[in-house]
């Protein structure tokens, strides 16, 4: 890539810091040239989000529908999966597929609530509410 | 406290580091190009039945943790690299490093990095910074896929030294013992040493997966995922594929470029012409790397879609396999003069 090539589209990391790419000036010869951003990637970030997005919304329906937990919405909106989730509250993978289900979400102790709620950054009563304080 | 540590900017985290440590104890000949080619970090592999943030798993590099130490083993210089099961004793270990002078290189996950927008925090575990002191509760953090320096807290600092998932970091920090001045004949030899491994990573990995079989495996793959998959998840699987090519804190920094880059440093260094031209091949690589990302996004926008779309998305991808194939393979004939 020439260095007049470098993409300069504003991204959301842009307005906190310049990427550096490595390009080639006049002659051929290698240099570094600090990039806003690439619209190719902004979008592709873009789609995953969109994605994520509508996997929380399904997620939400699921709960309400009781067919899962409310930990299926915490967990979707986390970005994370049951191996992440396990690694974060000590958990087993297989405990966790177990509260997932809403009978069993539901006599929960408040103890094994709470490592929920902490990871989440919630209370336990959000925790059941499924209600989200955004900060 | 405060080390006496310059910030260095860098297109990838990890060279950023390597190049910042080795620098900081006197290898002044270290750039990151240089880094990235001794420690031999151009890769590709494929990996179908993992998956990362509901995608398929790509690598543009090779894994986390290699380039130091390759780079670092090239050179002679003894490295510290440590994992930890206690937060307290982890703390404690890179308080005693920067009490003793050494800035120290960490892995981090970026998802609770509090100086990344929002938008770039996934959990991803293979991101490297550097610890170069400590004021109070802050310590000083130098990211190399920043400008400038930032600072953490101490709670903020625990929380993505132990982040969980794949590639948990376990706080794991590292960082050359001491500093040994380095000759340029040994720069020479690291240089071939890093060359050759690339090579063999590139063309004689077994299996179809890795190296330029990898690209090709891919560009096998993608033109039945339309078909298979739905244009949308197709679309989503090819945006993974362009985030972990070019997007910071997943995999990124234009490796191919870095590697033109690599080859004509290295001519300095060992003056044989064939650098130059290889060198010309991979930036002709990283710019079709680059088309086949506009036309994945192409695809990902919705813009285009057609199966017509997704095999020139193909086609791409089996050229690029045939120019990397050819440039390693100029490189592994190259005869260097004693």
């Amino acid at each position: 890539m020439k260095k007049e090539d470098v993409p300069q589209d504003l991204s959301s990391l842009g307005k906190i810091t310049k990427e550096v790419c490595y390009a080639t000036d006049e002659n051929g010869k290698y240099t570094t040239q600090l990039s806003k951003g690439w619209d190719v990637k902004i979008t592709a970030l873009d789609a995953a989000w969109d994605d994520i997005a509508l996997r929380v919304e399904q997620a939400r329906q699921k709960v309400l529908n009781n067919e899962a937990s409310p930990l299926l919405f915490f967990m979707e909106k986390a970005l994370m999966d049951i191996s992440i989730l396990a690694g974060y509250t000590g958990f087993w993978k297989w405990q966790i597929s177990r509260h997932l289900k809403p009978g069993v979400f539901k006599v929960l102790s408040d103890k094994k609530l709470q490592r929920y709620a902490e990871v989440f950054n919630v209370s336990i009563a959000d925790l059941k509410n499924m209600s989200v304080n955004e900060t | 406290m405060k080390l006496n540590y310059e910030h260095f900017q860098a297109a990838h985290c990890e060279n950023g580091v390597t190049t910042s440590l080795l620098q900081n104890v006197g290898v002044h000949q270290i750039t990151e190009p240089l880094a990235f080619g001794i420690g031999a970090g151009l890769f590709f592999v494929y990996i179908p039945l993992i998956k990362i943030n509901n995608g398929p798993a790509i690598a543009f590099r090779t894994l986390p943790g290699l380039v130091f130490n390759r780079t670092c083993k090239a050179l002679d210089i003894p490295v510290v690299r440590k994992k930890f099961s206690s937060k307290q004793k982890a703390q404690s270990y890179l308080d005693q490093c920067l009490a003793d002078g050494h800035p120290v290189g960490c892995q981090v996950g970026v998802y609770y990095l509090p100086y990344f927008p929002k938008e770039y925090r996934f959990h991803f575990n293979a991101h490297n910074l550097i610890v170069y002191g400590k004021e109070g509760d802050n310590y000083l953090i130098s990211d190399p896929v920043m400008e400038t320096v930032t600072t953490m807290t101490s709670y903020e600092l625990e929380r993505v030294r132990f982040a969980k998932g794949a590639l948990a970091p376990k706080g794991q920090l590292y960082y050359p013992k001491e500093g040994r001045p380095v000759t340029d004949e040994q720069i020479r030899r690291a240089i071939k040493k890093g060359i050759a491994k690339n090579v063999n990573n590139m063309l004689h990995i077994p299996g179809p997966i890795a190296g330029v079989d990898g690209i090709k495996f891919i560009a096998k793959r993608i033109k039945n995922w339309r078909d298979k998959l739905g244009l949308k998840t197709a679309g989503l699987y090819l945006a993974q594929l362009v985030r972990m090519q070019e997007e910071i804190g997943t995999g990124g920094g234009g490796f191919r470029y870095i590697y033109g880059a690599f080859l004509q440093q290295a001519h300095a260094y060992l003056p044989n012409d064939d650098l130059l031209e290889i060198s010309n091949t991979f930036t002709q690589a990283g710019d079709l790397w680059r088309s086949a990302a506009v036309q994945a996004s192409g695809i990902y926008k919705g813009r285009i879609g057609s199966q017509e779309d997704f095999n020139q998305m193909s086609e791409y991808l089996f050229e690029i396999a045939e120019i990397e194939k050819q440039a390693f393979t100029s490189l592994s004939k190259i005869t260097w003069k004693p």
